[in-house]
């Protein structure tokens, strides 16, 4: 789960991570209230959306009084804003950060993140802030640190040190280093994070370290155990479809094709969608309606993906194993007529009893196309959403 | 031969009294699995479907000489019940729960270590030795007695490749579903090893997915190492970039983690690779005519 940088600066706070001073705001008005309230000669409007690059697209400012902080939060609340990130499409703005204005010495780069090849969480830093890690990494990939955290062992004292003195900071940056990394770190852990990233981590002009940026997604497996984070979520970052489909426990990721699958098992998911393309069209999404495919979860699934308008035909594409291809075909076929489905369905299922689930298809009287095999029915799925438009 | 598993390997079930525990249970049981002990905190000293409950592993492990674990308790106990089972020296844990936390994945990888026992999954279907042995979800009828080795991040599209060889009458020595996570016990590399040192083993199938390197760590030891021959497929060739697709290892970060970067790992260490999940099978039926004609 992804989260915004105000939501990411707060977490920091309460562990003791030091960020600038500022507020999220939502209109002009309280934009120009909160500037005038931190009393700095120079603020910062931030655009709030869970994409990065918003100062290449228009959405970070410098306000030199209130008044302008308000002029310039009038013009981007609501403005669509494009990024690398974003795609062209862009997100529309409706929340902003107001903050101080710092002056800034250097800039780093430092972030948390597991390292699935070392089975740990790993710290990166660099001293070229500002720019995205992926592009350091291929530019001048010995100009990043790394440090592995042991987890018996945690982030000690001479970790901090390490990176700190690596990265050219003064003794008494060092020294301030240790609770700084140590605190990041403390909230890395308890918040179960997947990544924690500052970009850029600055050295002001009095000498103090301050996450000028914050960036914190969540392991969605244990947001079981963080309730308080749950309430963060941003619905209005989403696509209301996979919002949708995440109240009905379904995997739906939505993509710009015309075939829409419904698939059991996120590999056989993939791999349906490389096929689709194989034949020559294109998938409308990703979707995995779970190992059992129980009727429940196929009728959600199917308002899924009529409520995409791109969407020309469906497949389904389920191997059984254990699941009865008859008791499957049953709920396709009282999901389709309960929803009056309009759409051609391809239907290739594998498993126990597949024979009785095709002929109950075939004596539904409804709009079934049967698939021999995944590659047949790919085939047909594609030539079926050709047809129907 | 097969590998990890077969006649002689005794199961006690983590999570046996559970609804998908002593479903799956039943099924490894009726596929021929020894299935010796089951451990629930509590009911220690009941039976479940005839089969002797424990309150720990260790005295399951003691009392039944279980040698494997299968483990069906949901996401918040699963790694505690896997460091349970690495405790008590089991040589083989397979882990089916899927949604374990990646940080508590980070403690049960540190304790893996030096330890005696190797772990399977989790966010797996399992591993089966067809004929012999299965532990897991996998449906075992699927399956048929023979030489191909397959391994996979994969449950259901495992169940497909395994269809297609089984269709054209091709066995497997042993099936294992490695899991989608991105911290899992046995990795590519570790299970194609083991693929490779078994003289039942004629030929690998190697099923990956976007995200992460394992596929190339394992093609790197297949290009130095392996004369046997081996089919490979990518799932998520049209996954777009950033995006978490079901499995949460599932994702291209940075740039780095692409099909088309595995592919060409793999090629060019002699991987037969297809590009379509539909012709494993068949490529694999090829390859082995052509092994034999030699």
């Amino acid at each position: 789960m992804k989260i915004h940088e105000y939501q990411a600066k707060e977490i920091f706070r309460r562990f003791g991570v030091p960020t600038p001073r500022g507020e999220m705001v939502t209109t002009a008005e309280d934009a120009r209230n909160v500037a005038q309230k931190l009393g700095v000669p120079v603020v910062v409007v931030k655009a709030q959306i869970h994409a990065g690059g918003r100062g290449k697209g228009g959405g970070v400012k410098l306000a030199r009084s209130a008044d302008e902080a308000g002029q310039l939060a009038s013009k981007i609340l609501g403005m669509k804003l494009v990024t690398p990130q974003t795609g062209p499409g862009g997100r529309i703005v409706r929340r902003l950060l107001i903050e101080e204005g710092l002056e800034i010495k250097r800039e780093l780069y430092l972030s948390i993140l597991v390292d699935r090849a070392v089975e740990a969480p790993v710290i990166m830093a660099s001293a070229a802030g500002g720019m995205e890690i992926e592009e350091v990494a291929k530019e001048n990939p010995a100009a990043i640190l790394r440090e592995t955290i042991l987890p018996a062992v945690g982030l000690q004292p001479y970790i901090a040190r390490k990176l700190a003195f690596g990265l050219g900071l003064t003794a008494e940056q060092a020294q301030a280093a240790v609770p700084f990394l140590q605190s990041l770190y403390r909230a890395f852990v308890e918040t179960d994070s997947s990544l924690a990233e500052i970009n850029p981590l600055v050295v002001t002009g009095e000498g103090r370290l301050i996450a000028l940026d914050a960036k914190m997604n969540f392991d969605d497996n244990a947001l079981y155990r963080h309730k308080d984070l749950l309430e963060l979520r941003d619905l209005d970052e989403e696509d209301p479809l996979e919002v949708e489909a995440s109240n009905y426990k379904l995997n739906y990721i939505k993509l710009d094709g015309t075939v829409g699958c419904m698939v059991n098992g996120a590999g056989l998911a993939m791999a349906t969608m490389d096929i689709i393309k194989l034949a020559g069209g294109a998938p409308a999404n990703f979707l995995d309606v779970g190992g059992g495919a129980s009727a429940d979860q196929v009728k959600n699934a199917f308002k899924i993906l009529t409520s995409d308008k791109e969407v020309r035909s469906v497949f389904i594409n389920i191997f059984g194993g254990i699941l009865r291809c008859d008791v499957l075909a049953t709920g396709v076929v009282a999901a389709a007529r309960e929803l009056q489905l309009k759409l051609p369905v391809i239907v290739r299922m594998e498993g126990t009893n597949v024979e009785q689930g095709r002929q109950i298809l075939r004596d539904s009287g409804l709009n079934f196309t049967i698939g021999q095999d995944m590659k047949d029915g790919a085939e047909k799925a594609v030539r079926l959403a050709g047809g129907a438009r | 031969m097969s590998i990890l598993v077969n006649e002689m390997t005794r199961v006690v079930v983590q999570g046996l009294t559970g609804r998908e525990g002593g479903f799956h249970a039943s099924q490894m049981i009726a596929y021929g699995t020894k299935v010796v002990a089951g451990v629930t905190p509590g009911k220690g000293g009941t039976l479940h479907n005839y089969v002797p409950v424990f309150n720990t592993v260790a005295e399951a492990a003691r009392e039944t000489h279980a040698n494997a674990a299968a483990i069906f308790v949901p996401p918040p106990f699963a790694a505690d019940a896997i460091l349970e089972a690495i405790d008590a020296a089991l040589p083989l844990v397979v882990c089916i729960t899927e949604g374990v936390p990646t940080l508590d994945m980070v403690r049960v990888a540190a304790a893996l270590r030096g330890s005696q026992t190797r772990l399977i999954g989790p966010n797996c279907p399992g591993i089966i030795s067809p004929g012999k042995c299965k532990i897991g979800i996998m449906p075992g009828q699927i399956h048929r007695q023979g030489h191909v080795g397959v391994v996979s991040r994969s449950g259901t599209l495992t169940y497909e490749a395994v269809g297609q060889l089984t269709h054209l009458g091709i066995g497997q020595s042993t099936c294992i579903g490695i899991g989608g996570d991105p911290i899992i016990g046995t990795s590519f590399l570790d299970a194609i090893r083991l693929f490779n040192d078994d003289p039942d083993t004629h030929a690998i199938i190697m099923i990956g997915e976007i995200g992460g390197n394992a596929e190339q760590q394992a093609a790197e030891f297949i290009r130095g190492r392996v004369r046997k021959p081996v089919v490979g497929f990518i799932a998520g060739q049209t996954a777009p970039p950033g995006r978490r697709m079901g499995h949460a290892g599932a994702i291209i970060s940075g740039g780095t983690g692409t099909a088309k970067e595995k592919y060409e790992v793999m090629a060019a260490a002699g991987i037969r690779c297809v590009e379509s999940p539909a012709d494993i099978g068949q490529t694999m039926a090829g390859l082995l005519d052509k092994s034999v004609a030699r």
